[in-house]
C-alpha cells in the first residue's frame, strides 16, 4: 500500500497548493488595497463620490451605488422570471417538457459574457434609447442583460428547491380543495422558501461580480444614478476600465474596489449558505 | 336509499391496469365503514374515488357512477374544490403543511376565501377542540407544526379537515404511522366523530375495523367481496375468500 500513500501525499500537495494560492491572492489584495483605504480614510474612500485619481481623490460611493443598482435591478428581473419558469416548469408543464428545456436552461449559462453584452448594445440599449429616452447605456439595460444572465442559476436552484417538496403537501392542499395555483402560493413557496431565497442570493453574487457584459451596457459613467435611465459605473467595471494605465496610488485604489466587491461578495455568500443551512438543519417555516 | 355515499359499476384503470371491477357499494351517514383487505388490492384507489384525488393520477380512467347524496360526482360539472370541501382526507403519514399550527388549520378556510383573522380563530379553536388538541397548543398556535409529535400531527390533520365542516372524512390508514396507544387515542377520537360525520377509513388492521367499524367492506384485487355489518364479517362471513383473509390465511 505503498502506492496509495504516495498518490495521498501528492494528492494532499496538490489541494494545499490550489488553497494557498487562494489564500495568497487574498492576502495580496487585502495588502494591496487596505491601506490606500487607512490612509484615504473609509468615510472618504466609501461615501465620496469623488473619483479622480490625477488628483488624488480617491471616492468609491458612486461606484458602490451603480454596483448596487445593476444587482438589485437584476435581482427583481431575475427573481420574476426565474421563479415564474421555475413554477410553470415543476407544476404546471408537462413532465416531458420540463425535462427538456431544464438542461437548455443550465445551458444559457455556458454563453460568454461577452456574448450577452453584444446582444444587448446591439438590440436593447437602441430599444431603450427610442422608446424610453437617455442614453440607452443604462441601470436598466445592465439589469436586464444581469438578469437574463443569473436567470439559469436561479431558476435551476428554484427548481430543485421546489422539487424538493415533498408530493404529500401537494396532495394534503388539493384535499383541502385548494386549486394548483392555490397550493403553489400557499403551500409550496413557503415550503421551499429557503431555496429560493438561497438562489436568489447566489444570483445577485454573480450579478455584482459580472464584469464585461456590464462595461459594454451600463455607460460607466461617474456618478450616482438618479434614474432607471441614468449610465453607471460599477465597482467591477471601474477596476477593468482603468487597471491598464493605473500606478501607484491609484492602482491601489483599484485594489481597494476589489476588496469591497470581496467583502460584498462573501457577505452575499454567506448568507445564502446560512440560509440554505437553515433548510438543512430545522425545517422550521411561518 | 338514504346511503352517503353509493357506487355503481365502478371500474378503474390505471393505463392498461386495472384496478378496481364494479365496485357496488353504500356507505351510510354518521357512521364508520372500513375498508380491509390485502396490500395492493385497491383499497386506497376507492378512497381516493370519493374525493376525486384520482384525477390527480396520470392515465386513470373511471367508468361507473359515484354518487354522494344521491348526486354523481363523476361528471365534469362537479366542482373540486367543492367536492373535497364536504369530503376531506386524511392522509397515512401526518402531512402536516410546514406552516404554524394556526395556518395549517385554517387553511381549508383561507383557501375557500375566509381571510379574516377574526373569523378564523374561533374556527382554529373549535376544530383543535374537536380533536382534543386545544389544551395542548392553545398556547404554542404559532409554533412550526413540523415540530409536533406524530400523533399530534396526525390530530392536527384531522383538524384541519374538520376545521372546513365536511360531511365525510376519508381516512387512509390514519394509524399506520403510530404507536398503540396513540393509536388508540385516535381511534377513540373516530368514534366521537362519527356523530358528526360519515366516516370511511381504510385500514390494514383488522382488529381496528372489528374495534371501530359498524359495516366493513373487504376487497381482494380490486373485487368488493363482501360487504355488511362488521360482526357478520369478521363472525360469519359468507364468502369463502373473506373466511381465509379474516382468519388469517392470507397475506
Ligand atoms: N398511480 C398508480 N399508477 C399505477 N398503478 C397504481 C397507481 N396507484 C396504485 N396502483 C396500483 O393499483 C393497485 C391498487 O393500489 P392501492 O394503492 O389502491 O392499493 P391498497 O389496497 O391501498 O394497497 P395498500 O394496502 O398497500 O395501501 C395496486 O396494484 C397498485 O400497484
Ligand atoms: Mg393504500
Amino acid at each position: 500500500m505503498k502506492r496509495d500513500r504516495l498518490i495521498g501525499a501528492i494528492l494532499l500537495v496538490v489541494a494545499l497548493s490550489a488553497i494557498s494560492g487562494l489564500a495568497l491572492i487574498t492576502v495580496f489584495i487585502f495588502r494591496e488595497g487596505v491601506p490606500i483605504i487607512l490612509r484615504v480614510g473609509a468615510g472618504q474612500f466609501f461615501l465620496s463620490t469623488d473619483w479622480e485619481p490625477s488628483l488624488g481623490h480617491f471616492g468609491i460611493l458612486s461606484m458602490i451605488g451603480g454596483s448596487l443598482a445593476v444587482t438589485v435591478g437584476a435581482a427583481v428581473i431575475g427573481v420574476v422570471f426565474s421563479l415564474g419558469l421555475a413554477i410553470v416548469l415543476t407544476q404546471f408543464a408537462p413532465p416531458a417538457l420540463a425535462a427538456a428545456l431544464k438542461p437548455a436552461i443550465e445551458l444559457l449559462a455556458g454563453i460568454p459574457s461577452v456574448v450577452y453584452g453584444f446582444v444587448g448594445v446591439v438590440t436593447l440599449v437602441p430599444l431603450i434609447r427610442h422608446s424610453l429616452g437617455g442614453p440607452g447605456l443604462s441601470v436598466l439595460a445592465a439589469s436586464i442583460v444581469l438578469g437574463i444572465m443569473i436567470l439559469p442559476t436561479i431558476t435551476s436552484i428554484a427548481i430543485d428547491a421546489l422539487q424538493a417538496v415533498p408530493r404529500s403537501y401537494v396532495e394534503g392542499s388539493i384535499a383541502l380543495g385548494a386549486t394548483r395555483w392555490q397550493t403553489v402560493t400557499m403551500v409550496l413557496l413557503r415550503a421551499a422558501r429557503s431555496g429560493i431565497v438561497a438562489a436568489v442570493i447566489l444570483g445577485m453574487g454573480r450579478a455584482i461580480g459580472e464584469t464585461m457584459a456590464v462595461i459594454m451596457v451600463a455607460g460607466n459613467a461617474l456618478a450616482l444614478p438618479h434614474s432607471l435611465l441614468d449610465p453607471v459605473r460599477t465597482l467591477t467595471s471601474n477596476i477593468a476600465l482603468e487597471m491598464g494605465y493605473a500606478s501607484g496610488d491609484h492602482r491601489q485604489a483599484l485594489f481597494a474596489t476589489g476588496v469591497t466587491l470581496f467583502v460584498i461578495i462573501t457577505l452575499l455568500n454567506t448568507a445564502a449558505l446560512a440560509v440554505s443551512r437553515r433548510r438543512a438543519g430545522r425545517r422550521r417555516v411561518g | 336509499m338514504g346511503s352517503k355515499i353509493q357506487t355503481q359499476g365502478l371500474d378503474l384503470h390505471y393505463g392498461k391496469f386495472r384496478a378496481l371491477l364494479d365496485v357496488n357499494l353504500s356507505i351510510q351517514p354518521r357512521m364508520i365503514t372500513a375498508i380491509i383487505g390485502p396490500s395492493g388490492c385497491g383499497k386506497s384507489t376507492l378512497l381516493r374515488c370519493f374525493n376525486r384525488m384520482n384525477d390527480l393520477v396520470k392515465g386513470v380512467r373511471v367508468a361507473g357512477r359515484v354518487l354522494l347524496d344521491g348526486v354523481d360526482i363523476l361528471g365534469p360539472a362537479t366542482s373540486l374544490s367543492l367536492l373535497r370541501r364536504r369530503v376531506g382526507m386524511v392522509f397515512q403519514r401526518p402531512n402536516p403543511f410546514p406552516l404554524s399550527v394556526f395556518d395549517n388549520v385554517s387553511y381549508g378556510l383561507r383557501v375557500h376565501g375566509e381571510t379574516h383573522r377574526s373569523r378564523l380563530v374561533p374556527v382554529v379553536e373549535s376544530s383543535l377542540q374537536a380533536t382534543g388538541l386545544w389544551e395542548e397548543l392553545k398556547d404554542r398556535l404559532d409554533t412550526s407544526a413540523l415540530d409536533l409529535s406524530p400523533e399530534q400531527q396526525q390530530r392536527l390533520c384531522i383538524s384541519r379537515v374538520v376545521a372546513v365542516q365536511p360531511e365525510v372524512l376519508l381516512m387512509d390508514e390514519p394509524c399506520s404511522a403510530l404507536d398503540p396507544i396513540a393509536t388508540g387515542r385516535i381511534e377513540d377520537l373516530m368514534r366521537a366523530l362519527a356523530d358528526q360525520y360519515t366516516i370511511v377509513i381504510v385500514t390494514h388492521n383488522m382488529q381496528q375495523a372489528a374495534r371501530v367499524a359498524a359495516e366493513t367492506a373487504f376487497m381482494l384485487l380490486g373485487e368488493l367481496v363482501e360487504f355488511g355489518p362488521t360482526l357478520g364479517v369478521f363472525e360469519n362471513p359468507k364468502d369463502q375468500r373473506t373466511e381465509d383473509y379474516v382468519s388469517g390465511r392470507y397475506g
